[in-house]
């Protein structure tokens, strides 16, 4: 059985169908880029994977557990904006993504010192170290997202969800950014759901592309059908299928060929 | 080039901030001297130097009868009614506006009756609170408490609604239960508005801390005021007036003092 099952899906907002007929399978350890025109779905689709939305019928499960209600530590996600907490440093950032889960949501005495060391080597991971005591305010928008993601996988959770989250960095930290992101997969093989308008980071970072769209259009009622998976592209080995290495060592690593 | 993109420098900024200042001033001298040139004995308009005498009288001579110095006793008596009365209603708001703020069941409950109380003027219900409440302290507590709280609940809601809905669910998916997600999502982000909220309510404390002391006091910068009226001690009012003026100003200062020293991380942004 597949990691992540989406059977069935659809999601109505009163009279008005959004998606429809959704079905995926997505293997533990895979990238997943969702694109698709705005309007489509794509992000409504990421809020049910995230259970911030329930959908009106069919189930979403993760590693076959119920379909959840409301969103937990089985999913982590960074969105393009508000993603840290503007009230705590840095560090207490990274540290809230262990304590937040204990009842008074905080670490005291040696539990305390212990997440804070553990926070430092997050932070030196993820290259913010020099940054540990500052606001988020004043760090740049690129380095507000690498501790949004660093944040969120210091929770552990079993699929990493990223709505836009470079849709608001300038062209050069975007490039950063996606190293950044590759490293950090290569290091974790976290299951990954990105939405993004951006065709060629989807393809770039993606493992497989989903295309969301309408199947069918009513010209007098354009709300009348929802969206759905119209293609789902190998994106492995930048997406050209027959380069795709039969040597079984390769396989394992899809990044070989496109780093 | 346009009005709206000339700036004053650095004198002309001081000069300016100062000309309201000075322009009430000198109308009041000017007044106070054509009515005293008429009359020498007007109580109406007294001169600033009788003024400045009255309120070095008032500052550090006791009254004739008991001893003491009555402005102090007034100003501590008044401070203490208007800090029970701001304090019960800073916690209040605080704890219903998070709560409104936070969960669909207590905004389904208090959000319209909130919205129907804060119509209510707190003026008329004064008399009730006197006839509830005796003509003791608790009254005049309890009549700031009512015309300011429903006012800094909204205000505090809504604060709490504006918190990017993002942040939330992100505490979620890091395991946090709604108690974690208010103690140390909402709280600290909602404390720096609980000050600018009550630096908005301290003008109607004040209003209504002197409107209760007019009615039913003995002790009072309001009471005092208006007792004083009777006899047309002006000068005596003006000085109450000014000291009150001061004594909210100060406040305010304070208040915008604490916020940016208790919350650094406010200010700072690219």
């Amino acid at each position: 059985m597949s990691f992540v099952q989406v059977r069935n899906v659809f999601q109505t907002y009163g009279a008005r169908p959004i998606l429809e007929r959704v079905n995926l399978d997505v293997d533990e350890g895979e990238f997943v880029s969702i694109v698709g025109a705005s309007g489509c779905g794509k992000s409504t689709f990421l809020r049910l994977l995230l259970a911030q939305e329930t959908p009106s019928r069919g189930a979403i499960r993760i590693d076959g557990n119920q379909p959840a209600e409301e969103p937990g530590r089985e999913r982590g996600v960074v969105f393009q904006r508000y993603s840290v907490f503007p009230h705590m440093t840095v560090r207490e950032n990274i540290v809230a993504g262990e304590s937040f889960a204990r009842p008074p949501g905080r670490f005291f005495g040696a539990a305390r010192k212990a997440a804070q060391a553990r926070a430092d080597e997050t932070l030196d991971r993820i290259g913010l170290s020099h940054v540990a005591g500052a606001y988020p305010a004043t760090l740049s928008g690129g380095m507000q997202q690498r501790l949004a993601i660093g944040q969120a996988l210091v929770a552990r959770p079993r699929i990493l969800l990223l709505d836009e989250p470079f849709g608001a960095l300038d062209p050069g930290t975007r490039l950063h950014m996606h190293d950044f992101l590759m490293e950090l997969r290569r290091q974790t093989g976290m299951t990954v759901f990105m939405v993004t308008h951006d065709l060629e980071e989807g393809f770039k970072l993606g493992d497989r592309v989903l295309v969301f769209d309408k199947t069918r259009w009513d010209p007098d009622y354009p709300d009348s059908y929802g969206a759905t998976i119209t293609y789902d592209f190998d994106a492995r080995n930048n997406g050209i299928p027959f380069q795709t290495p039969t040597t079984p060592d390769l396989l394992e690593d899809p990044h070989v060929l496109s780093a | 080039m346009r009005l709206i993109n000339r700036k004053p420098g650095r004198a002309a900024s001081a000069a300016l901030v100062l000309l309201p200042f000075a322009a009430v001033a000198l109308t009041y001298v000017i007044a106070s001297d054509i009515r005293l040139a008429a009359n020498p004995a007007d109580k109406l308009l007294p001169a600033p130097s009788h003024i400045l005498e009255t309120a070095q009288r008032l500052f550090t001579e006791g009254d004739k009868r008991s001893g003491r110095i009555l402005l102090w006793h007034d100003t501590l008596a008044s401070l203490r009614r208007l800090a029970f009365g701001v304090g019960i209603a800073s916690l209040s708001a605080l704890v219903l506006g998070m709560a409104i703020g936070l969960l669909p069941y207590a905004r389904r409950t208090f959000n319209s009756f909130i919205g129907v109380v804060s119509m209510v003027p707190p003026l008329a219900v004064l008399p009730i609170l006197f006839i509830i409440f005796g003509l003791g302290e608790t009254a005049k507590v309890a009549l700031i408490v009512v015309g300011i709280t429903p006012v800094m609940i909204r205000d505090l809601a809504n604060r709490t609604l504006e918190i990017p809905h993002e942040m939330i669910v992100k505490a979620e998916t890091l395991g946090a239960s709604s108690l974690v997600i208010a103690l140390r999502v909402v709280l600290p982000q909602i404390l720096p508005r609980l000050i600018s909220s009550i630096r908005l309510a301290l003008g109607p404390a004040w209003l209504f801390l002197i409107a209760a002391e007019a009615i039913a006091a003995e002790l009072g910068l309001g009471y005092r005021i208006f007792l004083v009226r009777r006899y047309l001690a002006m000068d005596v009012i003006l000085t109450y007036v000014i000291w009150i003026t001061l004594l909210a100003f100060v406040m305010d200062y304070a208040l915008r003092l604490l916020s940016r020293r208790l919350f650094p991380w406010t200010g700072a942004s690219l």
